[in-house]
């Protein structure tokens, strides 16, 4: 960071902790950015003439005389086209070996778009994997996470989904990524041929963990500037927001803040919707979609990380391995599109809502029939037949290595119905069955 | 002279301000910063030095700062106009504001200033009023709209004029009123009230007995709410609650309806906007909108507007209910509103109860919920307002701070359940868990056997015994197996499925299930009691299942289709013909 000639230079800091610390200093803005022995720090607290400073890169090392200089501004990420292509760290810095892009100065963690300038969402984005095109459809301008355990393999499908998106820009956040994960994106993107779309911020485990508290923000100011500037579609993913949330209690923590659940900040669901809540279809054709990942602790979602995102989100996507096929699938329990109906059925076949149900509830009732398996009791013959209807259905449409269109998707649904059932036992309103039944 | 002070102290949104002069709890004021005023509310005083929430980002503010008290609490504007507006927590009017990012510091008045009313006058020079006497009556989107005299008038008042009937913008003075000491007061359309204190302007507040018909069959025949009642959902994350609101605020026999949308999604918002205007509203055959307010403070908007706005809404609400009007209030969800409580308590490092929620909480929640009510107004006229709000428990779990405070103040409870949501089984609401506590009341029961049928409690009191007995005999069958019981427990389950699917069951996104007016629900509730109450003869369990699944997809099909259509009856017929092939002779 260069210093500007007439910055006053402090060198009395009267306090500090593991996360923080203090000097007396004045004219000096709540937010603002200042570095402390070359590392960068962010104004907290001011009372009086004292000012709290937070240490992105932790205060080991840092000595009471060590030099601080105030920058006068607010985290703040330079614009232009020139981020297309390029990898950035925490604060913005290429990491890439390029040149600094040049462009305007924005600040990160800008205000929320006021609610009635948003366009209700309406595209759809097909992924080509049944999981999600069938049952939990996606939309530009939505934001959902994967919710899955550390060794399920998220961000390959993360990368398959931005890869048929068809999205203008690509946006990673890549948060306490390890290296190879980090390495695998890169990779990944690279033998698309897509590099020119796609923009990465990334904070690796090598990293200070405090600092990819910025990423998120960074991400979605490079964002803004696509959607808004630009009208373009923009994807961003952020993963892993369970590594973001454990920055932002290890800060609380050291601050002293009173915790609520799980350890976590009292201001846990603000703090996530603040970034979740970036997502936005805009009425000039921009849009920014948010796909996240939250990694779970042996699958519990009632921890505080997944619940307070599950109540932000538009819904989330649940990985698990299915036994029976020995394959990773969309679970359709768990699983929750929340816009899906606003484009189900009307930019989809006339029975996709309707097939998408019937499908789950036999689904349920052939897991109900593996209950009764297990407990050691006799199968009728519907349960008998839910069960090879799951199977199928698991194998064909679930699985996350599916790759069809969605009309395909119902057919093939529609073929497991006839195979398996009688039309009045799948509950799909007369005039579809007509039309739709396999004879 | 207003007080005026400086800011001395910034940690996020809680600012110390030291102060020159007097200064009340809960006051209002401004923060200079560059151009901008950044407005915020006094939370705590200790000698000169005052915490105040500032209702924006703090970002850049310093030390030495100018602050100004304006003399009184947080307002809300109140006049005609109101109606199909979209306001954010702090009553701006988020349509005027400029910009597709919210700007901080820019307010604006909620109403237009402009626009002329048809003023129709109420009252005749000489006539003695108090505060709220209605002195005349606009039409706001075919609502009479009355003008009021000022809630904050003490004593008797002589109306000395009054305008005649004409056109008049709300700043113009429509009448004036003596005061007992001879002092004139004009009056025009509109007056200010704090957020936090209650408009008390009736004279009774008995208990409420008459039905709000909501549409939504689980809530009008199960658990009904009463006008003027209250009622929660809480529910885990993607279990309903917000779309059983949304059901609600389009169907529900209400005059205004009135959203805060409180720190949850703003494309849930959109939704609103962009179908209210859309939609009819199937009372009056109006647009939706046009009876509609909408309070959005969703989750990324400024924390200290969020627990604003829930006020905002309230008092908004209690204005049109001292108009004699319907009003129903719903605020999803009222757990951020107690988060946002939290973070503040936090930052003042207050000693927290529960979950780190202020200790207070509860009688927090309850005096909100104490605001709602079904009222005679001094002239004898009703006023209600119907208060529904949901409940986002964490991990879905109820034993926590909000639900707990909650389920001791609202009469209504309707528990939306993980596990049926799982299996789609729309609304989720569990009719078990569920109450009402209107139904026991003598007065509300006698209200429903003259508007519906003498009969109907005792038929739903059977339909819920029924769903109970369903529930135990299936726990058997788990346990003993489908052949381990007697064909009767499969009966008897199956029967209970009916009532599940046909009538608790109920598609939010079809256009005709959507909405059940009360006559439909009673003619349902008739047919399933009487498939139930039917007795059937079975040669083993799987008949009994592949029977009712019969039934239930021929009277799901009944429920698809336009009340009394032809394709009704011809559902109804073949019903009628599936019933005979078992029917016990
Ligand atoms: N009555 C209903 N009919 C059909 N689908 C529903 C119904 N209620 C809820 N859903 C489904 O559940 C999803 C989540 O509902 P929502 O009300 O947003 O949950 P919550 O507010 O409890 O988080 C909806 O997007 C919709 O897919
Ligand atoms: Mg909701």
């Amino acid at each position: 960071m260069a210093t500007k000639a007439f910055q006053k230079i402090y060198t009395k800091i009267t306090q500090i902790n593991k996360a923080t610390c203090s000097l007396r200093a004045s004219g000096i803005g709540n937010d603002e950015l200042a570095t402390v022995n070359g590392e960068l720090a962010q104004v907290v607290k001011i009372m009086g003439d004292e000012v709290t400073l937070q240490v992105f890169g932790g205060t080991e090392g840092i000595p009471t005389d060590a030099e601080v200089i105030f920058l006068g501004k607010a985290p703040s990420l330079k614009v232009s086209d020139q981020l297309a292509g390029r990898f950035f760290n925490s604060y913005g810095d290429p990491i890439d070996g390029g040149p600094e892009v040049e462009g305007e100065e924005r600040e990160i963690g800008g205000p929320s778009v006021n609610p009635v300038r948003r366009k209700q969402p309406s595209e759809l984005i097909a992924t080509g994997i049944a999981g999600i095109d069938l049952n939990n459809t996606l939309v530009s301008g939505q934001k959902i996470p994967f919710f899955a355990d550390p060794d399920q393999p998220y961000n390959q499908v993360m990368a398959n989904v931005a890869l048929r998106a068809e999205a203008d820009k690509i946006i990673l956040g890549g948060m306490g990524l390890t290296n190879d994960d980090y390495l695998y994106f890169k990779h990944v993107f690279s033998n698309a041929g897509v590099l020119d779309r796609i923009v990465s911020f990334v904070n690796t485990t090598e990293n200070p963990p405090v600092e990819r508290l910025l990423i998120p923000d960074m991400a979605l100011t490079a964002a803004e500037y696509f959607a808004v500037d630009k009208n373009e579609k923009v994807l961003v993913l952020l993963t892993d927001m369970t590594s973001y949330a454990d920055a932002l209690a290890i800060v609380s923590n050291r601050m002293d803040q009173i915790p609520s659940k799980d350890s976590m900040p009292g201001s846990l669901y603000s703090d996530l919707a603040k970034i979740y809540e970036k997502a936005v279809q805009f009425p000039e054709g921009g849009s920014i979609t948010i796909i996240a990942v939250t990694t779970l602790s042996g699958g519990d979602i009632t921890h505080s990380i997944p619940d307070n995102t599950g109540y932000i989100t538009e819904g989330q996507l649940f990985l698990r391995r299915d036994t029976d096929i020995g394959k990773v699938i969309v679970d359709p329990f768990r699983s929750l599109s929340r816009l899906k109906q606003l484009v189900t059925g009307k930019k989809t076949r006339e029975d996709h809502p309707q097939v998408m149900n019937a499908a789950v509830r036999l689904y349920s009732d052939a897991s109900n029939a593996k209950t009764k398996l297990e407990n050691g009791f006799d199968l009728t013959d519907y349960d008998e037949r839910t069960l090879a209807f799951a199977r199928e259905y698991s194998d064909k449409l679930l699985a996350i290595d599916v790759n069809i269109d969605t009309t395909t998707m119902l057919d093939v649904a529609w073929g497991l119905f006839a195979e398996n059932f009688k039309p009045s036992e799948v509950n799909i309103k007369q005039e579809l069955v007509d039309k739709y039944w396999k004879k | 002279m207003s007080t005026k002070g400086t800011v001395k102290g910034i940690i996020s949104n809680l600012v110390t301000v030291e102060v020159d002069g007097p200064v009340s709890q809960n006051e209002i004021c401004y923060i200079q910063l560059g151009d901008e005023r950044l407005m915020a509310e006094v939370l705590k005083v200790t000698g000169k030095n005052v915490s105040v929430q500032v209702f924006e980002s703090t970002r850049g503010l310093k030390v030495g700062s100018d602050v100004e008290f304006m003399g009184h609490m947080l307002e809300v504007t109140l006049g005609p106009g109101l109606l199909s507006h979209n306001y954010d927590g702090l009553q701006n009017d988020l349509d005027k504001l400029t910009g597709v990012f919210l700007k901080r510091g820019e307010y604006n008045f909620p109403l237009d200033k402009e626009k002329k009313w048809k003023f129709v006058p109420l009252v005749e020079k000489g006539s003695k009023v108090e505060a709220a006497s209605w002195l005349g009556e606009v039409d706001e989107n075919f609502q009479p709209h009355k003008i009021m005299v000022p809630f904050s008038f003490l004593g008797e008042y002589t109306v000395k004029s009054i305008v005649p009937e004409g056109e008049y913008t709300i700043m113009d003075t429509v009448a004036v009123l003596t005061d007992a000491d001879g002092k004139d007061h004009e009056v025009n359309m509109i007056q200010k009230w704090p957020v936090k204190k209650p408009i008390l302007v009736h004279t009774e507040k008995p208990r409420p007995f008459k039905l709000l018909e909501t549409g939504v069959r689980t809530i009008d025949t199960a658990n009904p709410i009463a006008e003027g009642g209250t009622g929660f959902i809480p529910g885990p994350f993607g279990t309903g609650k917000t779309v059983l609101q949304h059901a609600i605020s389009k169907q529900a026999e209400a005059d205004i309806v009135i959203m805060a949308a409180c720190g949850e999604r703003a494309n849930e918002v959109v939704e609103l906007f962009v179908e209210f205007p859309e939609l009819i509203d199937p009372h009056t055959g109006h647009s939706l909108m046009e009876r509609t307010i909408i309070i959005a403070n969703t989750s990324s908007m400024p924390v200290a507007s969020r627990e604003a706005s829930v006020y905002t809404a309230m008092t908004i609400a209690e204005y049109y209910r001292a108009m004699g009007l319907k009003v129903l209030l719903m605020a999803d969800s009222t757990s951020r509103w107690a988060q946002a409580l939290r973070e503040m308590s936090n930052r003042m490092e207050e000693l927290p109860g529960q979950d780190a929620f202020p200790m207070d909480l509860s009688a927090t929640i309850g005096n909100f919920y104490s605001r709602a009510g079904f009222v005679y107004l001094k002239n004898g006229k009703t006023g209600s307002i119907t208060f529904i709000g949901t409940v986002s428990p964490a991990g879905g779990n109820l034993k926590e701070p909000v639900t707990e405070g909650t389920k001791k103040v609202a009469r209504c409870f309707f528990a939306l359940e993980q596990a049926r949501a799982d299996s789609k089984r729309y609304p989720a609401v569990n009719p078990i868990d569920s109450y009402s506590k209107y139904i026991e009341y003598p007065e509300f029961e006698e209200y429903i056997s003259e508007l519906i049928s003498p009969d109907w409690t005792c038929k739903v009191n059977d339909m819920k015994t029924m769903l109970q007995r369903g529930k135990e005999v299936q726990e058997q069958i788990n346990i003993l197996g489908d052949d381990g019981v007697p064909v009767d427990y499969h009966v008897t389950f199956w029967k209970s499925e009916v009532i599940d699917f046909v009538i608790l069951q109920q598609d939010a996104f079809d256009k005709i299930d959507a909405v059940t007016p009360i006559e439909r629900q009673k003619y349902i509730l008739d047919l399933v009691m009487e498939i139930c109450n039917t007795e059937y003869e079975f040669n083993g369990f799987v008949e009994v299942m592949e029977y009712f699944k019969r039934i239930i997809n021929v009277c799901k099909q009944m429920n698809y289709s336009e009340f009394k259509s032809d394709d009704f009856e011809k559902y109804r017929k073949e019903l009628g013909e599936i019933l005979e092939e078992r029917r016990k002779k």
